[in-house]
């Protein structure tokens, strides 16, 4: 392959879609909010449940345990232990995924038109009566130890858990949320029914259902999916306060290729600079290969295979972040060149052609994000829980398209800040 | 709790393969030049996705230049009669798509995905780069850079993936599926400019490649395109058939222990030589296809009642068949052990597991279930454009026929478990076997 495919953060402008999209916003008889997305063409519905406050919801001491118990949700649930649950499910076949991350914990369903009564029937079991029985604990609980071991010996997994620690500190992004080794040996039940109760709520649920099935529909079927669920969860955490030193920092590990992670401050998704902020960073290190990273880095010197930078926006804070991995022999020459461009962005912005350039690749990618009912319905609770009007679709390339030169190239200088560009380092790096 | 087996072992995808749906809206025809063509119209979205797949891969490279297959198909990135060093991708950016490209054993694929009105340009240069492309010395040196940093990224930093390559190796005897995509990288280090245009101008013409263009077009339209650009281009008269050393009967097992200080869950894997997909001859292959699900594919596969559920001894198991092929492929099976287990035992556990499911036959309503998984497979499938393109293409460019992709949701429902059971007796020769155990440089692995 030429190139990694990254998926990174970049719905978080992309978020939205084809105009021709009609997105309803419907109310539930029992007072839930749901975007629906009506689409007969094929008989299956794609629905995406995502509760806000994910892992960092974990309690003192406890850290690891909303990753368990997300773990354990497929494991049992009602009358049905874990073997009985799969039969059940995939003698449905309907595909149910749960998944965890920082900020939500999201849960991704496809179904077929035939049998959704009895999916969503079993989709509820697992969301209202997870079982978290002792022998579905300890079984996953060897999985996630084994899986935290291997991350210990896998050096982009170190470079990226080592830089959120050095950045975040104690708030919980600083740390693994898979936990470590004895935080999640020492894990209960008790321990993992807490987890449930913090996460799992309808005060804080973001819904999209996109596919076969009607706005009539929808209502009912999301009171009998989600009516029961608690009103209330875990207060939602305290924001973080990355911090930044401009330093490059090492981590000896013995591998051929150094990984490094690197970062500064970002810009949050509600200021009025995001999209310009949005727009320099396809030209400095986002899209493909026509990034100044990119270029530079990979396609001019040849010193790595992939180099990127993201804006990483959580919902507590706001990072301009990126990787690249390079030889040992290497990586002190790609870095040096990152934090040249970096310094070089920063003061003399993009070109005329390179914001058009820009301009036109996120306005043209725009519809293709539309590519399926999942991804729809996934892009529908993306714009919600990031406070987006239903409208935004309409609005987003004129958006995209209002940013000025003068705008650009005042942000560059703002909010690059190549003296804060802080750099952690995995492997045997030379010369660093 | 599926995050896990991703973090482990990418080389096991557990999903259930994909399948064509039977409603496809799919056409084909020949170009004048034997290019190959299939269309799949898909109108909800005013998108197209342009394929031109290669009937080569690492598994056609010459001995000696391994990895020039995958150098090539960076190399295609670079500049044209017509196109500077880097103008094809900034190109499809500037039109708001995107596009790449990837390489394996028996083929190698570049692709767009564009607004469907684009369609035209990126015919322009797909063909354009497919005959009229100029390399210089400069461009060889830097790309062979970002190949050798390629490697390092995906193979040198992933003991698993080392491991991986070295089994590989020891399956093969003789067929050039032994020898990595990305390329041994001593060879790696040699490649010039000479081989890189020695494979391109044996194997880049229309006559050895096959364009697929999905999502929202008209046959005919499409016709015409192909015609103006791909059409006009000569075919290769030199192409001959297609043919690659064949593996001589394996008549001996052989066991490997590969050891890493990065190691931190060991476990044991096997594969066995195994048919593949062969054009109006599936059956066997769709047998193997239903054992790899039975067996090892998920929560309710055999493997993980016995020895995740049952004994414990894993907290991980899997098996997987890939019949995609051109020539014979592989089964595989892996068991991670429990902490306390040892690869020795765990190997004994899995062995027992394969002779007690051939012995015991196959569990009818598991059968059932996994069925009714590919029937509903197939309707899933038709959301997705992208890949039933990637499936026709992939198939066109292993000597499948569109037929063959048509029928094979038939033929899976057709498999008795009779069938499976016959299947698994021919493939679980232990002559034809690796054995390996990926550990830590100090584990006992007797």
């Amino acid at each position: 392959m030429k190139a990694l495919a990254l998926a990174l953060a970049a719905w978080l402008i992309a978020l939205p879609a084809l105009a021709e999209v009609d997105i309803k916003d419907v109310t539930t008889p029992g007072g839930l909010t749901v975007w629906h997305v009506e689409e007969h063409s094929i008989p299956f519905t794609a629905l995406e449940l995502r509760f806000r406050g994910g892992t960092s919801l974990d309690a003192p001491g406890k850290r690891g345990a909303i990753n368990l118990m997300t773990g354990l949700l497929e494991e049992g649930a009602a009358a049905l232990d874990a073997r009985a649950f799969a039969k059940a499910r995939d003698g449905l076949a309907a595909s149910f995924s749960y998944d965890v991350g920082d900020d939500t914990l999201t849960v991704s369903a496809k179904f077929l038109t035939e049998n959704r009564d009895e999916a969503l029937a079993l989709l509820r079991s697992t969301l209202v009566e997870p079982s978290f029985n002792d022998a579905a604990i300890e079984r996953v609980r060897r999985q996630v130890l084994s899986g935290i071991r291997s991350n210990e010996k896998d050096p982009s997994n170190i470079a990226g858990e080592s830089f959120a620690k050095r950045i975040y500190g104690t708030h919980p992004y600083g740390s693994d949320d898979s936990g470590t080794v004895e935080s999640v040996t020492a894990l209960t039940r008790d321990d993992i029914l807490a987890a449930f109760a913090a996460t799992i709520a309808r005060d804080r649920v973001f819904i999209g259902v996109v596919g076969d099935v009607t706005e009539a529909e929808v209502g009912p079927m999301l009171d009998t999916l989600l009516g029961d669920l608690p009103a209330t969860g875990a207060p939602l955490p305290a924001k973080a306060e990355p911090a930044f030193d401009g330093k490059t920092t090492v981590i000896p590990f013995e591998t051929p290729q150094s990984v490094a992670v690197f970062g500064q401050s970002g810009v949050p998704f509600d200021h009025p600079d995001y999209f310009a902020a949005y727009l320099l960073n396809v030209s400095l290190g986002g899209g493909g290969f026509e990034s100044r990273l990119m270029e530079e880095v990979r396609e001019k010197r040849g010193l790595t295979y992939g180099v990127y930078s993201y804006l990483a926006g959580k919902d507590g804070a706001d990072v301009w972040q990126g990787s690249v991995q390079s030889a040992n022999n290497r990586v002190a020459e790609a870095i040096a060149v990152i934090r040249d461009e970096w310094a070089r962005m920063a003061e003399s912005g993009v070109t005329a052609q390179e914001l058009q350039d820009a301009k036109t690749y996120l306005t043209g990618a725009y519809p293709l994000r539309f590519d399926g009912n999942g991804p729809i319905a996934n892009i529908l609770v993306g714009m919600q829980i990031q406070g987006m009007p239903i409208d935004y679709i309409a609005t987003r390339n004129d958006r995209v398209n209002a940013v000025t030169l003068d705008q650009i190239n005042r942000v560059a200088r703002e909010w690059l800040k190549p003296e804060m560009l802080s750099f952690t380092v995995v492997g045997q790096p030379e010369g660093l | 709790m599926r995050a896990f087996v991703t973090s482990l072992l990418s080389l096991l995808i557990l999903s259930l393969p994909a399948q064509a749906a039977t409603n496809d809206h799919v056409s084909t025809f020949t170009l004048d030049n034997g290019m190959k063509v299939v269309v799949i119209e898909d109108h909800r979205a005013p998108v197209v996705t342009h394929m031109v797949w290669y009937r080569a891969g690492s598994a056609d490279e010459w001995p000696g230049t391994s990895g020039v297959a995958h150098f090539l198909e960076h190399l295609l990135f670079k500049g044209t009669d017509k196109l500077a060093s880097g103008e094809f991708s900034a190109t499809v950016a500037r039109n708001g798509g995107g596009d790449n490209a990837f390489t394996s054993y028996d083929y190698t694929a570049y692709y767009q995905r564009v607004a469907a009105d684009r369609l035209e340009l990126m015919m322009s240069m797909e063909s354009d780069r497919m005959v009229n492309l100029r390399l210089s010395e400069e461009d060889i040196l830097t790309e062979r850079e970002v190949i050798i940093e390629e490697r390092n990224q995906r193979t040198e930093n992933s003991p698993g993936a080392l491991f991986n390559e070295q089994k590989r190796a020891a399956q093969y005897l003789n067929h050039r599926y032994g020898v990595p995509v990305i390329g041994w990288r001593h060879e790696m280090e040699a490649l010039d400019l000479d081989a890189a245009l020695a494979y391109y101008k044996r194997f880049y013409a229309p006559n050895n490649a096959i364009l697929v263009v999905a999502g929202d077009v008209a046959p005919d339209a499409v016709k015409a395109l192909a015609d103006k650009y791909y059409g006009v281009l000569p075919a290769n008269p030199e192409l001959g058939k297609r043919a690659r050393p064949s593996e001589p009967p394996q008549t001996a097992e052989r066991r490997m222990v590969f050891r890493d200080a990065r190691v931190a869950q060991p476990y044991v894997s096997r594969t066995y030589l195994a048919p593949e997909r062969d054009s109006g001859a599936q059956k066997q292959a769709a047998a193997l296809t239903l054992l790899a699900e039975l067996l090892g594919g998920g929560t309710t596969s055999y493997m993980a009642e016995k020895l995740q559920f049952e004994t414990q001894q894993a907290v991980y198991t899997a098996s997987y068949y890939d019949g995609d092929a051109l020539d014979d492929t592989s089964f595989s099976l892996i068991m991670v052990p429990t902490e306390g287990v040892s690869l020795a035992d765990a190997e004994k556990a899995l062995d027992d597991v394969l002779k007690s499911y051939v012995e015991r036959g196959v569990d009818k309503e598991a059968l059932k279930r996994i069925k009714m998984q590919l029937r509903a497979s197939q309707i899933y499938a038709r959301d997705d454009v992208s890949a039933l393109a990637n499936l026709y293409g992939q198939a066109l460019a292993i000597g499948l026929t569109v037929d063959d992709v048509q029928t094979w949701p038939e033929v899976l429902q057709s498999i008795t478990a009779e069938d499976i059971i016959a299947a698994a007796k021919s493939v679980f020769k232990v002559e034809k076997s690796v054995t390996g155990y990926l550990m830590t440089p100090d584990g006992d692995a007797s």
